[in-house]
């Protein structure tokens, strides 16, 4: 049986960098991945806006790809693509991971550490219990810009489009300028899921409707599409009467949400956290399980892939420490709560042993503020604030608290006082 | 004519106002008048789209234009884009239209197929 130091499983952008960071450090490491091509979701993704964090430019998905494919190629990472992972076990404290590929058949490798970096899924139509039939042209809107992007085929020419976060958006302009009619866009919020700036180019820029307040009541249809109804909803989100709007189309496409893509790893257990649907992890990204990480859209939901890579970059270092064993047992834990303005932060928990190390926390605010404060406290004192002008849950805040700030006796609170 | 449009420059997202003579109005930092000014004049587009390529694992070669184009002209960037059928291998910035649509921009492949 092969054996590696780090195991990393999924090869989009939180791969790519975790696994080329790895080696770099000396790691012995072995990079799975289910599609023929390594980059996941940003070879679909070929609209520009990516990079201005991470590589100070604007480039295109596919073009922030190359440069992490680039890097990868060059390094001393086992890749292994149409590659998927069967299952997990740990035994002795390492981990056997049982592969299948074509050029191989199955096989077992063995690693001291995992790093899941395996992605999102999307939320369908049963997952938010979308009313009416089910005919054919219903799909999710990153389904169909795979379908577009990649394979070559519309999926439809009068479309409407459930959901206003930025795939949605995206997908309305790409759709229009292949030659389909989009009808319209429904948010359930009062306010739109994406950027402005997708909401001015995508929609305003090609007179496409935007219905805030607004939700897919019916869905009509006995074989194909055949029409939609939405409506207006309230405060508590019931629909108003007699607020109803028709819309022929052939195609209706969700823009709802993602889901960390953690389903199945077997033997392997591990805590999820129910408000991120991701694992819970200490500040090393380390999992509840002994030498599994998690980075990427794998542990939460990012809005730019920079995070994605620089979440990944910081697992990778820690998992090679781990490895290398320099991360102290986790004998003594410390638990970080958040205040009820705050949707969640990550990490969940804290390692009371390794808190000379800098801690960088993740998280969403609950509302939209023209301004407000961060306050790390330990037992009521404030430790450390951080202000911060223009907070938006859409848009996720990084906090870095410098080693030795944390002390290991008590639990860390993470309060947002915000004002409009 | 008055014209309202939101500002892209920053997350605020002002609701700027601008009349005939180029007057902006509604903003709250200078920047908005140079964008609202440009929105108005000569508004200018990054197009981003695929081609057909046959390669044994993708269907459609990612392209971008090279620079921003005039908005008017994004749909003739797209008819000229239904004209191209590529082989591999293509390396990522390589021109694939020269000058497209007369725009002095060109259209440059956004990733590498080898194969």
């Amino acid at each position: 049986m092969k054996h590696f130091d780090i195991a990393v499983i999924g090869g989009g952008a939180g791969g790519l960098a975790a696994a080329e960071k790895a080696d770099r450090l000396g790691m012995d490491v072995v990079l799975l991945e289910r599609e023929p091509f390594l980059g996941g979701i940003l070879n679909q993704c070929i609209h520009h806006g990516f990079g201005l964090h991470h590589y100070k430019e604007e480039l295109t998905g596919p073009e922030y790809a190359m440069r992490a494919i680039d890097d990868i190629e060059r390094s001393g990472v086992t890749i292994k693509t149409d590659t998927t992972a069967l299952d997990y076990k740990k035994l002795g404290g390492r981990f056997t991971i049982r592969y299948t590929n074509a050029e191989e058949g199955e096989r077992t490798i063995e690693a001291n550490a995992v790093i899941l970096t395996s992605g999102s899924y999307e939320r369908t139509a049963g997952g938010i219990r979308l009313p009416g039939e089910r005919p054919k042209g219903v799909h999710t809107a990153g389904k169909a810009q795979r379908y577009l992007n990649i394979e070559g085929y519309m999926v439809g020419r009068k479309v409407f489009i459930l959901g206003s976060g930025d795939i949605g958006l995206i997908m309305a302009r790409r759709l229009t300028l292949e030659g389909a009619e989009v009808k319209g866009v429904a948010e359930i919020k009062p306010h739109p899921g994406g950027l402005t700036r997708n909401v001015v180019q995508c929609l305003h820029d090609f007179d496409i409707p935007l219905y805030l307040s607004h939700t897919v009541t019916d869905v009509r249809g006995d074989e194909n599409l055949e029409g939609i109804t939405i409506a207006e909803v309230d405060d508590a989100m019931q629909v108003k009467e007699a607020t109803e709007k028709h819309f022929e189309v052939d195609t209706l496409l969700l823009s709802v949400g993602l889901i960390p893509d953690i389903a199945t790893l077997g033997d392997v257990h591990y805590a999820i956290d129910p408000r991120t649907n991701g694992a819970i992890v200490d500040q090393t990204y380390q999992t509840t399980q002994d030498g599994l990480f998690a980075a990427g859209n794998a542990l939460h939901i990012h809005d730019l892939v920079d995070f994605v890579t620089e979440e990944s970059l910081r697992a990778a270092l820690q998992a090679a420490a781990y490895v290398k064993g320099e991360v102290p047992p986790r004998e003594k834990q410390v638990d970080v709560v958040t205040g009820e303005t705050i949707s969640y932060a990550l990490p969940q928990r804290l390692n009371g042993d390794y808190l000379d190390k800098s801690v960088t926390f993740s998280l969403r605010s609950r509302h939209a503020y023209e301004k407000g404060t961060f306050l790390i406290k330990q037992r009521g004192e404030t430790i450390e604030r951080f202000k911060r002008r223009f907070i938006n849950p859409a848009e996720m805040e990084h906090l870095v608290v410098e080693g030795g700030r944390i002390a290991r006796g008590s639990g860390v609170e993470i309060i947002l006082e915000g004002s409009s | 004519m008055k014209k309202e449009l939101i500002c892209i420059v920053c997350p605020v997202g002002c609701h700027l106002t601008v009349d005939e003579a180029l007057n902006v109005s509604g903003n709250r930092c200078k920047r908005g008048i140079p964008y609202a000014k440009k929105e108005m004049t000569n508004p200018e587009r990054q197009i981003t789209s695929t081609v057909r390529i046959h390669s044994e694992v993708f269907n459609r070669l990612s392209v971008k234009t090279s620079a921003p184009i005039p908005k008017a002209k994004r749909f003739d960037i797209m008819r000229a884009l239904d004209e191209i059928d590529l082989t591999p291998p293509v390396e990522t910035g390589d021109v694939i239209i020269e000058n497209v649509a007369g725009t002095d921009a060109d259209i440059v492949a956004s990733r590498r197929i080898e194969k």
